[in-house]
């Protein structure tokens, strides 16, 4: 099996598709390329592929919907990450006798804490190469799912509720009540632009920390032991799930997998997506760390740690569970979202005529009904 | 000469017609849509700001490479390290574009003040009192200028190394003359070496309005266009890549071509006279 990696996915899959030389299975990072491409009848239904009824055993409701275009299952999904994570220091919060906020409010006391004892609670660092804003709009959506709901949210990932919305509004706001707030953040606004997201995970474990806090994708695990590989998970790092802000709204997380493809009809090609929806498969990745399984028969003891195993059923257990909003949206209008939150933390003074930017970009790519 | 129309016309015309031909379609270049990419390209925000950084480069790049190179040149005329000189000035263009824009990257790197500094940059104005670390290409007051700055450190050493060619071709009789004369080496600069070297001056300066009218590499890998530094070429790619927008990519690389042409028309006009001159 010949494996083709690129950090310009978009721009290689276009081409080989328009060249009529696609690969046999693709890898997508988001379910909303998943859409625009079985739209334009790139992709093989997998129903004819695997075995449905086993599919339905092995796979919550919540997975298959989202790799579903009408009524057709694309899509299966791999190394799935839960975004409803705030790392931490144990040792560091126990150094100074803070205990995890349960709540938003709590959250922001603490902070507050932290600050007058001449520490900065967070770290936001949202620079990311052509991808930059990322981890803000990560923020925003979390946000936006605790205090609205999952309703509101799925509107807003469709689109049938303006970006000028209350909710939304709410949602940029919410983040820029710690963005915005003096010694909140290390290196304020300019910091949250200007810090790599990756660099930005190993500020809460610095000496003396950088910061406490850094809410960050279940990814940063892997960032974190690479970098500490001394680290003693649960003890040196750990994680607590995103604070509560309105009750009725707990408990929601959002989250991404990788999305798995058939872009060409081959019997190689029919095996391998059908091994790679097994337990048996993601069992072994599991083993190996960094990787949670969206097959809900792979066994909690094969992971590797307590932070993976947290995961694991955090995402198997959420009252709640969203794809990550800005990838379920077209490219166009995710990209815009992005934009939006580098310029809402550069000058929260411009909400308004920044909503509006990313209203006009919506309007347009969702009015020609084809993503972008 | 049969061949070489053939192969003109299938990697060069047969493209621009195409392109053209799609810039009026939409976004799967399926329906005919008139002239609405072109109204879109001048009309949405973030294209007006790109045009608007576009201009700026224009004028900032051409007239510093040019500028610059023609000083260098001057400078190094006559010292006895000049080949050493030279090469140190013309290194850069060895560097790809992206790679320039990796390495610059790490000299603009920014920490938060009182966090030891890692770029360059900052480590210097880090250590100087009173100062505090800037970040170079977050901060939209300086940001375009900054990605300037490294199109300007890739390109100077290409203007230097025709100039100083131009600069040698200056018979050295008149150099001697106006010496003798008692011209100033600033008076034989401006009155003598400009004025005999105004037609390669202009070659070289429409070669770079040429060179920053596509530029997109280091705005690609050092900002993407964030925070007030979009570009159009960095649209283009945009629209075309991750938008898939066809109509509107071509409208913005039909719009490029549009802007080049008169450039390279002088170029070729030059070139022209010069070939009939010998």
């Amino acid at each position: 099996m010949a494996f083709v990696s690129t950090r310009d996915l978009n721009a290689v899959l276009t081409t080989r598709l328009a060249a009529g030389d696609p690969p046999e299975v693709s890898i997508l990072p988001n379910p909303g390329f998943m859409h625009e491409l079985a739209d334009s009848r790139k992709l093989v239904p997998l129903h004819t592929v695997l075995d449905m009824n086993r599919i339905r055993r092995d796979y919550a409701s919540s997975w298959l919907d989202l790799g579903t275009h009408h009524r057709k299952l694309y899509a299966i999904f791999y190394k799935a990450t839960s975004k409803g994570t705030i790392w931490y220091s144990p040792k560091n919060f126990r150094a100074k006798g803070y205990s995890v906020p349960k709540t938003w409010e709590e959250m922001l006391a603490l902070s507050d804490k932290i600050v007058s004892q001449g520490g900065t609670p967070w770290v936001i660092a949202a620079e990311s190469g052509a991808a930059t804003g990322w981890p803000l709009t990560d923020w925003i959506e979390i946000i936006v799912l605790n205090t609205s709901g999952p309703d509101i949210y799925d509107r807003w990932a469709a689109h049938e509720i303006p970006w000028t919305a209350p909710a939304i509004r709410r949602g940029f706001e919410t983040l820029g009540r710690i963005v915005h707030t003096p010694k909140y953040v290390y290196g304020g606004p300019t910091g949250v632009l200007a810090t790599n997201f990756i660099n930005g995970a190993y500020v809460p474990y610095t000496s003396p920390p950088g910061a406490y806090m850094n809410y960050l994708g279940g990814f940063a695990q892997t960032f974190i032991k690479r970098h500490y590989p001394n680290f003693e998970p649960g003890e040196d790092y750990a994680l607590f799930p995103f604070p509560t802000i309105e009750p009725e709204h707990a408990g929601g997380i959002t989250g991404g997998a990788d999305v798995i493809v058939l872009t060409k009809d081959t019997p190689g090609a029919r095996s391998l997506i059908q091994y790679l929806s097994t337990a048996k498969a993601q069992e072994i990745w599991a083993k190996k760390g960094g990787f949670i399984a969206s097959n809900k028969n792979v066994k909690l003891d094969v992971y590797p740690d307590v932070i993976a195993r947290q995961m694991a059923l955090q995402l198997t257990n959420a009252t709640v569970f969203r794809f990550d909003g800005s990838d379920l949206m077209p490219a166009k209008v995710s990209d815009a979202f992005w934009k939006a939150a580098l310029e809402y933390v550069n000058d929260p003074a411009k909400l308004d005529k920044i909503l509006k930017s990313v209203e006009e970009v919506a309007s347009d790519a969702y009015g020609k009904g084809k993503g972008g | 000469m049969g061949s070489a129309l053939f192969f003109l016309t299938v990697y060069l015309i047969y493209p621009i017609l195409n392109t053209a031909y799609i810039s009026f379609l939409g976004n799967g270049s399926e329906e005919f849509t008139g002239l609405s990419n072109y109204w879109y390209v001048f009309t949405n925000a973030d294209m007006l700001a790109a045009l608007k950084n576009n201009l700026l480069w224009l004028l900032l790049f051409t007239s510093t490479t040019v500028s610059l190179g023609l000083v260098i040149a001057f400078l190094t005329d006559r010292v006895r390290y000049e080949a050493g000189a030279k090469a140190l000035i013309f290194l850069p263009m060895a560097i790809s574009f992206v790679a320039a824009g990796v390495i610059w990257r790490f000299m603009f790197e920014f920490r938060p003040a009182g966090v030891p500094q890692i770029g360059l940059l900052n480590a210097a104005m880090d250590s100087l009192p009173g100062l505090e670390p800037v970040a170079w290409l977050v901060n939209p007051r300086v940001n375009t200028f900054a990605l300037i700055g490294v199109g300007i450190w890739v390109w100077t050493g290409f203007c230097m190394v025709i100039l100083s060619a131009g600069l040698k071709s200056i018979p050295i009789g008149i150099l001697e003359a106006a010496r003798i004369d008692g011209a100033s080496e600033w008076r034989i600069f401006r009155s003598i070496i400009v004025p005999m070297m105004g037609t390669t001056i202009l070659v070289v300066a429409t070669t770079m309005v040429i060179i920053v009218l596509k530029v997109f590499d280091i705005v690609y890998v050092m900002t993407n266009g964030n925070l007030g530094t979009e570009v159009i070429a960095n649209r283009m790619y945009k629209e075309m890549f991750n938008y898939h927008h066809f109509g509107r990519a071509s409208a913005i690389a039909i719009i490029l071509l549009l802007a080049v042409i008169p450039a390279i028309v002088f170029n070729l006009r030059r070139f022209r006279a010069q070939e009939a001159m010998q």
